[in-house]
């Protein structure tokens, strides 16, 4: 469930790690290869604010590392809609990121698995979405900030007609739609 | 005329007692036939008089015919060359066709720009019934609408109740929603692509139809009038997610259900107003896909409000609301989809049975239930307007198909789509047979 989490961490850390290995600006810089053609701009020389530079692209790397834990989906029993306790703490996670991020705007999108009516699925897929926004308004989000769309079963993540497929296609989706440029953490 | 009708409900009575059992097959049973004894529970013998010339005529009435289920189709071999045959205005043969067992032979005759339809009794060696009919040359966009009402008018001839081939069907089809003749000709598509539409339904009168259009995660209700493609979107349906819309019988109010964050509730627009009723509040349930009685008075639908979706009827102005099909919590599964028959006394729907979807018809008054359908999942049953046929959706093929069963005599057919086809509508009969005096 928390794959994505983990991913992004690492990710994270991955470019942490990036950044670490970066070559000191007094080494002088490579000669540039001939340019093939007359019209190429030279490349522009390396940051030289080392500091500054680490700084934003750690913000940067928390940033994403937040936006991927809002995109967190959770998921649902078999013609449910209520939140399962496993994925309260997923959505306590949202609720504290946009405690801490006013500006962010979020939709979230009802899924559903292949059983029950096309029409009866996007019903589901609402009272899905609708049920994530009344948890994250409980914590405090302020209503107007989450949107709520449905899909019903018009977009499976797994096209598989098994019940591991059926149990990854019943979620719901959050999708930033404002304010996810920066980012701050929660306290 | 009057003896016809009489046969033709005795031997309706006959059958009933058999479908219970006779259900979902391609194979119909025939009853003992000999000669033109009359036998209860078989269907009257039909045969299709060979001939030269409008081939593509003949041929579309006798799938019509065969297709109305109304008759037991007689072949009989085609004299082609052979002089002396059954040449078009030749000798009728009533002996060889009371030999092999038809009550009726249907003559189709080209008679200059016109065809003559005639009906003769074969019992009785007389003519029954004639019309002459101006029809489109075959290449126009009319022609086969035009061969399926005569089809239709031969039907009531015989049976004194027309049959079903001037009707069509809208399908769900890759997003779009596609217009199909009875006989499962695709005619067009009449939603553009890279759109999502769904849950198309006619109007009353055939011209127009109303369907839902998912834009990402929402859907508004549009309606569309067949002819000239011009659609507007329904006043009331801007926001949220607005599907399953419905006419009335009126035709000048659509039952649809919105659903927000306070969950799916059916409202009903007048058409021409921007105000909308709202005839049902579950909070936090679900109310869908409504579907009104022929007399507009009530509304059957779907309601989640007892937990997993199930079948429930109120009042046209959302009274009295109570349970449809009876369920057994925790035991009956899920029921979806269903739609009042154009006589009033059923609504068919789906349910799961061990998961898997089947058609059911309910019987209104003393809540009747009958299984229809039991290979493969088979969903979105629609009623043809003869109230014994429906489509519907299977996989008994493999892919996703429009089906028609006879709910009479079980014998189902495949209307075949290239793409996975859904949700289809059945429209009422599209142009009316000619009213044709009886011949003294």
């Amino acid at each position: 469930m928390r794959a994505s989490s983990i991913l992004s961490v690492l990710a994270a850390a991955a470019l942490l790690a990036a950044c670490g290995k970066k070559p000191a600006p007094e080494q002088p810089a490579p000669e540039p290869p001939a340019p093939a053609h007359e019209e190429a701009p030279p490349p522009p020389p390396p940051a030289v604010n080392d500091d500054a530079e680490r700084m934003k692209r750690e913000a940067e790397a928390r940033a994403k590392a937040l936006r991927e834990e809002l995109g967190d989906m959770i998921h649902f029993e078999f013609d449910k809609a209520d939140i399962r306790a496993s994925d309260q703490t997923i959505l306590d996670r949202k609720a504290a990121i946009l405690a801490a991020n006013s500006a962010v705007r979020v939709q979230i999108a009802g899924h559903c698995d292949e059983r029950g009516s096309d029409e009866y699925n996007l019903a589901l897929g609402n009272r899905r979405a609708a049920s994530a926004k009344r948890y994250l308004a409980g914590k405090g989000v302020a209503e107007g900030r989450l949107d709520v769309v449905s899909y019903g079963k018009e977009r499976p993540l797994d096209p598989g007609h098994t019940e591991d497929a059926w149990a990854r296609n019943r979620r719901d989706e959050f999708a930033i739609t404002a304010g996810g440029e920066n980012l701050t953490a929660p306290k | 005329m009057s003896l016809h009708r009489f046969a033709f409900l005795a031997a309706a009575v006959a059958l009933l007692p058999l479908s219970a059992e006779a259900q979902d097959t391609t194979h119909v049973e025939g009853g003992v036939r000999v000669g033109i004894t009359y036998n209860p529970g078989a269907r009257p013998g039909l045969v299709v008089i060979p001939g030269t010339g409008i081939d593509s005529v003949r041929a579309i009435v006798k799938r019509d015919l065969d297709f109305s289920d109304r008759f037991e189709m007689i072949a009989i071999a085609d004299p082609g060359s052979s002089p002396g045959g059954d040449a078009p205005g030749g000798p009728l043969n009533y002996g060889l066709y009371k030999a092999l067992g038809a009550e009726f032979a249907v003559e189709l005759l080209s008679d200059g720009d016109k065809v003559t339809a005639r009906l003769h009794d074969v019992g009785r060696s007389t003519l029954a019934q004639e019309q002459s009919v101006g029809l489109p040359p075959p290449t126009d966009a009319n022609f086969r609408l035009a061969v399926h009402v005569l089809s239709d008018e031969i039907a009531r001839w015989a049976t004194g109740a027309p049959g079903i081939a001037a009707t069509r069907i809208l399908l769900v089809q890759n997003g779009r929603i596609w217009l199909m003749d009875s006989d499962g000709l695709l005619v067009r598509a009449l939603t553009p692509d890279g759109q999502t539409s769904l849950s198309p339904a006619w109007s009353p009168d055939g011209r127009r139809m109303a369907f839902t259009r998912l834009v990402q995660g929402r859907g508004g209700v549009f309606l569309s009038t067949l002819s000239t493609g011009e659609t507007t979107q329904l006043a009331g349906t801007e926001t949220a997610l607005n599907i399953t819309p419905m006419f009335a019988p009126d035709g000048n109010h659509l039952a649809f259900a919105h659903s927000d964050e306070k969950g799916t509730d059916i409202f009903v627009a007048t058409l021409g107003e921007r105000s909308v009723q709202r005839l049902t509040a579950g909070r936090f349930a679900d109310n869908l896909s409504p579907t009104y009685s022929p007399d507009g008075r009530r509304i059957a639908f779907i309601s989640t409000r007892a937990g997993p979706p199930q079948l429930y009827v109120m009042g046209a102005d959302g009274t009295d609301q109570e349970v449809l099909a009876p369920f057994d919590f925790g035991v009956t599964g899920p029921s979806y989809a269903p739609e009042w028959s154009p006589d009033g006394g059923s609504v068919v729907f789906h349910r799961e049975v061990s998961g898997t979807p089947q058609i059911f018809v309910l019987t209104v008054a003393g809540q009747k239930l009958r299984q229809l359908t039991s290979q493969g999942r088979n969903e979105d049953a629609t009623w043809a307007p003869d109230g014994r046929h429906l489509c519907f959706v299977s996989d008994r093929s493999g892919a996703r198909q429009l089906w028609v069963i006879d709910a009479e005599t079980g014998r189902v057919r495949q209307l075949s789509t290239p793409g996975w086809a859904r949700l289809p509508a059945w429209s009422r009969r599209l142009a009316g047979p000619a009213v044709v005096p009886p011949k003294p």
